[in-house]
């Protein structure tokens, strides 16, 4: 076992990814001199070279489309962005030519690149620096969307990524970023493909991902207080989603409650509970429920950015009047 | 730095050759031919969607095509017809796309604005406007880290896309980092409907260019000797110094911007006026003027184009519907499936 960050771990998978395989390289804006706005990719400038460790202009649309286009080309680069708000400058290269390239080129062309950004909100920098829109690119075809929110997922989910065809987004909460624990040695190889249930229960399914997996840990804890025995699901995927992992705790539960830090509105938590209606209906004991952000841009009071956000007291309070006996 | 102007090139077809004008004018014709069809196979309702014709701007890509060799890359716009063609797309593949049909070079899933081809490394057939460019930066990225030295990526789009902060985030990219492309704007000045200087404060393209530091020519893109010599050149400084070149190549688009555009923006003698000047008869003239070509060499040049327009419709009509079962295919590739 080692002790390790979240941070430390996503860069012990750079340093592994850029050992292994030449044809990865890395770049974004201030990932070599500076050694990455949020510190994963430092050190590694002197480690690889300035071939493989490009500092690019604040250009997403460029160095994203380019980063596209050396994928194509044979490479398998990792772009960095700085955060989700500034990838939607990018989004066109994201979606107009990764996501559609293999299908409109009638199956000539895969795009094998991995584009990696942070997300979320709860360090006050307000309505620019802190949303998740990791929804925006789970609705598009032809790409996969990842959200690791545990140390082995940090650590794991690049290299599958890397030997992945096709182009892959990685979300990154900014608040793990610092998240402590120990590590196997050597970590565990994980997958990118399935929901991972992170604490079996049997009251009702509390299904989650990336930043919001600690407040639904923290709420599962405080609900087994009350006798409420909650599993937990860390989605790990957001695209394709993995349903069945999902509706066989709905199954177990017959309760189901999505936290999701994305705005209410057409959000994953609405995928995720349209699908359990769809196909899991009739085990249901409870109303579909959900826990979103409210729908206002982040805004930079502390207080007031607490309040938008999922809380592990908004998620206790909703899992109660999910439970009878409790609401 | 080089800032080169049109008289810079010689476009005296005698020092050229008859075999090499004949295949020039060949060249050409095969576009002209293959896209009057298509204008006219549109209007029959065999080819639907968008369908943007090149009439008129032929000599851009036969002058370009030429000195591109098998392991460059190719990434071109949704006027891309030509560019595939002389690039070594079959005209079949081509035609049947434009049908919709399986055999065509994107299995009947692109259409007109669509069209790639992984054996001739021809990168689309990309449908937003300065799209290409970020693509074309990185497939050139791509060669310089593999390390595939020599390689060329040629970039063509629109005067349009000089607006578009791709145009200028690939040019800043493709200079600092010393990427080997060369990009063809092919100037033939309306946005679709929007003339260059009612969109643009600056409307020397090459200022725009040279701000990046790259070199840059300014051709008359409608006569094809001035285009060859110009790319010759372009080209070789792309492949030999391994950093990007900027060309602006001045034509004129005789149709409309599309199926669907009424034209009104321009005056009917303006369009006539560019006639004037059109690439295949200017050229055709000069040859038979210069006594390299008669009458009966042309109609034989132009019976070939025809006849193979003729072999790529009945090779479309023949060709086969994509299974329904297969409508979401290629959406994400199979498990072992092509890498790229």
């Amino acid at each position: 076992m080692t002790q390790t960050t979240y941070r430390e771990a996503l860069r012990a998978a750079h340093r592994e990814a850029l050992q292994r395989d030449p044809r990865v390289f890395i770049m974004g804006e201030d990932v070599g001199r500076y050694g990455g706005s949020y510190a994963v990719t430092k050190g590694l400038l002197d480690e690889f070279g300035e071939a493989r460790i490009r500092d690019t202009p604040l250009s997403e649309l460029g160095f994203v489309g380019a980063g596209i286009g050396a994928a194509i080309g044979g490479m398998r680069p990792i772009v960095e962005v700085m955060t989700v708000n500034f990838s939607l400058l990018a989004l066109d290269p994201i979606v107009n030519t990764a996501a559609a390239m293999r299908h409109m080129s009638g199956g000539q062309f895969s795009v094998p690149v991995v584009i990696r950004m942070a997300t979320g909100a709860g360090r006050q920098l307000a309505a620019q620096h802190s949303h998740s829109l990791e929804v925006w690119y789970a609705h598009v075809p032809g790409i996969k969307v990842l959200a690791p929110a545990t140390l082995e997922d940090a650590r794991g989910m690049l290299w599958p990524a890397l030997q992945d065809h096709d182009p892959v987004v990685m979300f990154e909460h900014a608040q793990l970023y610092n998240l402590e624990g120990d590590l196997d040695d050597p970590p565990p190889t994980v997958d990118i493909e399935h929901a991972a249930v992170r604490r079996a229960g049997t009251a009702l399914t509390i299904v989650t991902y990336g930043g919001s997996l600690p407040r639904a840990f923290a709420a599962a804890q405080a609900l087994a207080g009350e006798g409420i025995d909650a599993e937990v699901i860390d989605l790990r995927v957001l695209r394709p989603l993995d349903m069945a992992t999902v509706i066989a705790s709905v199954r177990k539960t017959h309760r189901v409650l999505v936290v999701d830090e994305g705005w209410r509105s057409c959000s994953l938590a609405a995928e995720i509970l349209a699908q359990v209606g769809e196909d899991a209906f009739y085990e249901l004991d409870a109303p579909l429920a959900r826990v979103c952000s409210e729908e206002v841009p982040i805004p930079y009071a502390k207080h007031l950015e607490d309040a938008a956000l999922p809380s592990p007291s908004k998620i206790v309070a909703a899992a109660r009047r999910l439970v009878p006996g409790h609401a | 730095m080089t800032q080169w102007r049109d008289t810079a090139f010689t476009t005296d077809v005698t020092a050229c050759g008859r075999d090499f004008c004949l295949a020039r004018l060949r060249d050409m014709l095969r576009i002209r031919r293959l896209e009057e069809r298509c204008a006219q196979l549109y209007g029959d309702g065999k080819i639907r969607g968008f369908l943007h014709l090149y009439i008129g701007e032929e000599a851009v890509a036969a002058g370009v095509m030429p000195h591109l060799a098998p392991a460059d890359n190719v990434v071109a716009t949704y006027r891309e017809h030509g560019h595939a063609l002389l690039r070594g797309v079959a005209m079949n593949a081509i035609m049947a796309e434009m049908y919709g049909k399986r055999e065509g070079c994107s299995r009947g899933r692109g259409g007109s604005m669509h069209l790639f081809d992984r054996a001739t490394r021809f990168y689309g057939g990309n449908a937003i406007v300065g799209g290409g460019l970020p693509l074309a930066v990185g497939l050139a990225l791509a060669d310089k880290l593999a390390p595939r030295p020599g390689c060329v990526t040629a970039c063509f789009f629109g005067e349009g896309a000089v607006a578009e902060g791709a145009f200028h985030e690939s040019l800043n990219l493709a200079m600092l980092w010393r990427l080997p492309v060369i990009f063809i704007c092919e100037n033939n000045l309306y946005a679709m409907g929007t003339a260059l200087a009612r969109s643009e404060s600056q409307i020397d393209l090459t200022k725009k260019a040279a701000s990046y530091g790259l070199p840059t020519g300014h051709i008359n893109g409608m006569n094809v000797l001035a285009v060859y010599e110009a790319a010759k050149q372009a080209v070789a400084y792309v492949r030999e110094q391994q950093a990007p070149f900027f060309l602006e190549l001045h034509t004129y688009r005789f149709r409309a911007h599309s199926m669907f555009d009424a034209e009104l923006y321009r005056d009917k003698a303006e369009v006539e006026r560019w006639k004037q000047h059109g690439p295949i008869h200017t050229f055709t003239d000069k040859l038979k003027a210069a006594d390299m070509m008669n009458e009966a060499d042309f109609e034989r040049l132009d019976g070939e184009a025809e006849a193979e327009v003729d072999a790529a419709v009945a090779f479309a009509e023949s060709g086969t519907w994509e299974a329904l079962e297969r409508l979401t295919a290629d959406v994400y590739t199979p498990a072992g499936g092509v890498a790229a």
